[in-house]
């Protein structure tokens, strides 16, 4: 190699890097068939202020917006349309986010407080949802390792780290939450097939609301599962955020499942604690996720319930509406309901708590299922309309 | 050559409405900021700056991979070039992404990684000049120059029987000088792309007189012609182009220019710059050839007229994207109808000696129908735009005459092979 390619190496080494600038008019992306919260926040003025700005490990407004101008929605679905790179992010760039965070999480202000509470002794009943039509339950959160970058930021180097320091403090965990990691690159065909049939394995996103922000980036590196041997508490590892966990089981114990969550959770935490490390919070947006629709409690708790008649009845909507859940198909988001099965969860995250959230599935769901039970019968249901929650 | 040095001076005196550029070095590196009057002063975006983890932490896993950049990324390699990147801030891990996203398939080598930008080929050629004789047959981009030649009054023999062959097309790419790639382009590069071109071809006169449309902007009517017409390309789809960034912004500043004829073809911010094609039924390969060359340098000389040029030096001749349209970008062909010869078990051997490459009539992984194939040249790199589409025509002359001595039940023969650059 010549000695002027060398020189020209050691002045490409370690430079601080300067975006080749053009003015705002040319930069600022075309949102007019847009249907996203980005897209309803961003104009170009706040565009032009935002783009002076960058988090300390580099992440820019036009990474935030990435997926909001490759996606640009549907008028009836309203996506967030951005993301965080890292927990900076939702300072740095808080003109932007305040407003969609607002607007997500029904007026949500830059100066309210988010309650934290994990401890499911609060949580009141629960323990007696109708198994007849109650089929599994169902709580899953997301976790933030603070120092890190976000899935759609982070280096191999730093994802490999969350891997590592996660199987790590899950490999310590004992009693029925004793069990086992499977990293997506090592497994072999019959892991997989186990974790296939148990409904636990993740694939590589396929969504292009996912893809463009760069989380699908050097798949399956440092990505994997861990469930205990029970299979009654699940971990997801680097893929939409640093940590998945879900509780659940079959039947419609869900004071069960949040008592798990809750102590996995904690426990989780502590180990963390023991290395140093600790989860991305603050006590305005609670547990910080990559996605701003997940801030908060980060928290959904669901089950599958059978309501082949109430979710024919005209007004099942508007009760859902008045409990705050809401109903996707058993397939997850954007799957359609089989048979009458819904699955049907808390529809907030953010400005409730965990228990509060949890509560609210748990008496909603009983009174749906009461809802149930007397449209079998051929009977009226106007009683039992509730309040708006 | 010092690649941030020459990429400096051009910056500084390129006429095009270029921003500010600033290199500040952290340590004994100068830095220097300059301020054009009408652009805000830049802002650090620190990518560089960011690595928490030595190069053996982010070294990618390969193991299960079968491209070309895995073949040649070493972890010293890595180590050396992980922490570089262009002026525009490109780096070697978004170059690769591609290749550790796709790891290619047994069968298939693919190139597994990309240029953001002209200066990716200097900054980044540890890694690229290796790909680059891999992929080009042992094209040496350090000792090696590449010969452009678009005189198409060289071509000798360039009609076609047109009873076996359906079409003849031309196509290539060009990228303008001074604006990032479209791996790595911001939409303000890319609409200046667009902005730069549908101006130049405006300018196109004759047989060559045409039209833009938009993607964002064409009527249901016009996609529906574009379609019919087999002009219109969509989104891509293909994971090799997402993963390196490509449709970013779809469809923004992308568009479609095609001559009212329509026999010349311009694509605008696809999977590069401009894509340029020249085409018709029929298999008078010559005149399609003479308005390629014709065509191109119309287009050159309008944008040379308003400042700009097109990337292009003597070691890897037209820059591109993709590191496997290097030299001449230029892909020469026909679809041809060859249904005894494509039986006979020499086929394929025939076509290698030939120096070409099959495909189905739906382009690049598609099957052929009928007996109706695809046929274009293998090389892009170390020959000149007359030699390949000679050796296309050459060839295709060759496969002609197999096919009709096989209708007459005489034999064939495997012709000797062609010796490329070496």
């Amino acid at each position: 190699m010549s000695d002027k390619v060398d020189d020209a190496a050691k002045c490409m080494s370690k430079l601080t890097l300067t975006v080749n600038r053009r003015c705002v008019d040319d930069e600022y992306p075309d949102l007019s068939k847009h249907h996203n919260h980005m897209a309803k926040v961003l104009t170009k003025d706040m565009y032009a202020r935002l783009r002076e700005r960058v988090t300390s490990s580099g992440f820019t407004i036009d990474n935030v917006i990435q997926t909001g101008v490759d996606n640009p929605g549907h008028p009836f679905i309203m996506t967030v349309g951005c993301v965080a790179g890292d927990e900076e992010t939702y300072e740095v760039f808080k003109e932007l986010l305040d407003p969609v965070i607002e607007d997500r999480h029904g007026g949500y202000k830059p100066t309210d407080k988010h309650k934290t509470d994990i401890n499911s002794d609060n949580l009141q009943g629960g323990d007696d949802l109708d198994p007849a039509y109650v089929l599994s339950s169902r709580v899953r959160t997301g976790r933030s390792i603070r120092g890190f970058t976000l899935p759609p930021h982070c280096s191999r180097g730093e994802r490999r780290a969350i891997e590592k320091m996660s199987s790590e403090a899950l490999d310590s965990l004992s009693g029925d939450l004793k069990g086992k990691y499977y990293a997506l690159k090592d497994m072999t065909e019959e892991e997989q097939q186990q974790l296939i049939d148990d409904h636990f394995l993740f694939d590589k996103p396929v969504s292009p609301l996912l893809l463009a922000s760069g989380m699908g980036r050097d798949w399956p590196d440092a990505r994997g599962i861990w469930h205990n041997n029970n299979k009654t508490f699940l971990v997801w590892v680097n893929e939409e955020d640093h940590l998945r966990v879900i509780s659940m089981q079959k039947g419609g114990n869900m004071k069960e499942v949040f008592a798990r969550f809750c102590t996995g959770l904690t426990k989780i935490e502590d180990l963390f604690k023991q290395h140093g490390h600790q989860f991305m919070w603050n006590e305005h947006l609670g547990y910080v996720l990559t996605c701003p629709s997940n801030l908060g409690t980060g928290l959904r708790a669901g089950v599958h319930v059978k309501l082949p008649n109430m979710s024919k009845n005209p007004q099942f909507e508007d009760v859902l509406k008045r409990l705050r859940l809401q109903k996707r198909g058993t397939g997850g988001v954007d799957t359609a309901a089989v048979g009458g099965v819904f699955d049907i969860s808390n529809a907030d995250r953010l400005g409730f708590s965990e228990v509060e959230l949890v509560q609210m599935v748990v008496d909603g769901i009983k009174l749906l299922v009461d809802m149930e039970k007397r449209l079998e019968k051929g009977q009226a249901i106007d009683d039992l309309i509730p309040e708006q929650k | 050559m010092a690649g941030a040095y020459r990429s400096f001076s051009r910056l500084l005196s390129s006429r095009g409405p270029l921003g500010l550029l600033s290199l500040a070095g952290a340590g004994s590196l100068t830095a220097a900021l300059l301020l054009h009057p009408h652009r805000e002063r830049a802002v650090s975006a620190a990518e560089a700056g960011r690595r928490r983890y030595p190069a053996s932490a982010d070294y990618p896993d390969l193991r299960k991979h079968n491209n070309c950049m895995a073949s040649h990324l070493t972890p010293a390699i890595y180590a050396k070039l992980c922490d570089r990147a262009t002026p525009n801030g490109y780096t070697l891990d978004q170059a690769i992404q591609t290749g550790v996203d796709n790891p290619g398939h047994p069968f298939i080598k693919t190139v597994g990684m990309v240029a953001g930008d002209e200066e990716s080929y200097e900054v980044f050629a540890e890694l690229l000049d290796p790909v680059i004789t891999e992929r080009h047959n042992g094209y040496n981009p350090r000792t090696m120059t590449h010969p452009t030649d678009l005189d198409s009054s060289k071509l000798t023999s360039g009609v076609f029987d047109d009873k076996y062959v359906l079409s003849s097309r031309v196509r290539t790419g060009r990228s303008i000088r001074g604006l990032s790639l479209p791996p790595a382009c911001s939409r303000a590069e890319r609409r200046e792309v667009e902005r730069v071109v549908v101006d130049a071809l405006s300018g196109l006169k004759g047989d060559l007189t045409g039209r833009y449309f938009s993607l964002t902007q064409m009527t249901d009517a016009e996609q529906q012609q574009l379609i019919d017409d087999h002009f219109l390309f969509d989104k891509p789809v293909s994971p090799l182009l997402t993963c390196a960034g490509m449709a970013r912004d779809w469809p923004d500043a992308r568009g479609i220019w095609h001559n009212n004829e329509k026999t010349f073809l311009i694509w605008v911010n696809e999977e590069d710059h401009t894509r340029v094609i020249s085409m018709e039924k029929g298999g008078n390969m010559k005149r399609v050839f003479e308005r390629f060359c014709r065509g191109l340098k119309e287009v050159e000389r309008l944008i040379q007229e308003r400042g700009w040029e097109f990337m292009w030096n003597e070691r890897l001749g037209y820059v591109l994207t993709c590191p496997s349209n290097l030299g001449t970008g230029l892909r020469a062909g026909v679809h041809v109808k060859l249904p005894l010869l494509s039986k006979d078990s020499r086929f394929n051997k025939i076509l290698d000696n030939l120096r070409l490459q099959k495909r189905g009539t739906g382009g690049v992984d598609t099957a052929a129908v009928g007996g109706t194939f695809d046929i274009s040249n293998l090389d892009r790199l170390g020959q000149s735009e007359v030699q390949l589409v000679q050796t296309v025509v050459d060839g295709v002359n060759y496969l002609v005459e197999c096919e009709k001595r096989l209708e007459k039940g005489q034999d064939i023969k495997v012709p000797a092979p062609i010796k490329t650059f070496k």
